[in-house]
Order: structure tokens, then sequence, then C-alpha cells
């Protein structure tokens, strides 16, 4: 998997979603992102990592061995 | 181990212990940097979790995905409550939620 393909797959559960990604071997297995979107005002820490998590059910049984999250909304990732 | 032999394991398991982390490797000798960074955070707070080595059985290895419907390892459970995994675990430890729900749950912890 690319960052481009993570990024777009994220955006694409969370529209408008800001994405900031890294591979984290450069061998497309493990990767760390930080989301920021308003989708997730409200929802608790669990509810947030399985929003972004979902669209990577399938792939984290084959190529991709870890994703970190870090999730905000606009007004938290403001006052980081 | 079936696949439903697993489930039934997992969830008695579950519903058993106080603080149980199914991961890789044991909590003396973690074989995965997430698994062992969550175990560190619990003895950190002065709690012993009870560890599950999901490599020791692939039945258990994907049962406990299934389970919680959660696509990787580590996976922690408070009284039966599925928390998260590692990031979550260390956003919570980060805030004082960690401390604050084990405290809750379970009580004071013992001194270290």
């Amino acid at each position: 998997m690319t960052i481009e393909e993570l990024v777009l797959k994220i955006q694409k559960a969370l529209p408008g979603a800001d994405v900031y990604a890294q591979d984290l071997t450069g061998a497309g297995n493990h990767f760390e992102a930080v989301v920021v979107s308003d989708a997730l005002v409200g929802k608790s820490r669990l509810q947030r990592h399985r929003l972004v998590m979902d669209p990577f059910l399938e792939d984290m049984k084959g190529p991709l061995h870890a994703l970190t999250i870090k999730t905000y909304t606009q007004e938290e990732w403001a006052n980081v | 181990m079936t696949h439903e032999e697993a489930l039934k394991a997992i969830d008695e398991q579950v519903k058993k212990q106080d603080l149980l982390v199914f991961m890789k490797g044991t909590t003396d000798f973690p074989m995965c940097g997430f698994s062992g960074r969550v175990v560190q955070i619990f003895r950190a707070l002065g709690r012993e979790p009870v560890g599950i080595n999901v490599l020791e059985n692939d039945a258990l290895r994907n049962g406990v995905k299934e389970y919680s419907n959660w696509p990787t390892i580590p996976q922690i459970y408070v009284k039966g409550e599925f928390i998260g995994g590692c990031d979550i675990t260390v956003e919570m430890a980060q805030s004082g939620e960690l401390q604050k729900l084990l405290d809750e749950k379970l009580g004071p912890a013992k001194k270290a």
C-alpha cells in the first residue's frame, strides 16, 4: 500500500478529513496517520478508531501489518 | 482448536479476567513493540495484566480479531469491556483516563 492509497481510503470513509500519513518502514506495511475530521465530534476513542480502521480490515489480514493512528476533531487539532 | 472452540475460550477469559491483554508473546517476553508497550503502561500504573499469547494458536489469533471486531493485536479488556488497542491505551494513559478507569473498575492499585 502507498501513502496515497492509505490517505484516499481514510478520506473515502471520512469525507473532507485531513490526513497526515507516514510510511514508517518504507515497505508499505507499517503506517502512522493523524486524522483530523469533524465527523469524529462526540465519538468515543473506540468509535473513532473503528471509523478510521474499518476500511483496512481486509488489508490487515495481509499486506498491512500496522496502522498507528491519532484522531482529532478540527477544534482539538487547533488546540494541540 | 476449532474456530468455535477458540471463540468460546476467548469469551470465557474476557469474562473471567479483570485486566486482560491479547498479545504477541507473553507479559514477561513480549514479541511485538505494541504488545510490550501496553504491558509497560499497566505495570507503570501498578497493574499486572493477564496476557494471552495469540502466537500460540492460529485459531486464537484469528478468533480474537473476529470476537472484538478489531483487526490488530494487542487488544485490551477491562472487566469484560473492550478498551481498544495500543494507540487508545497510550492516549488514555497520557490523559489520565486510563488510571481513572482502572481505579473505578478494579479498585485502587497496589503500591508498586
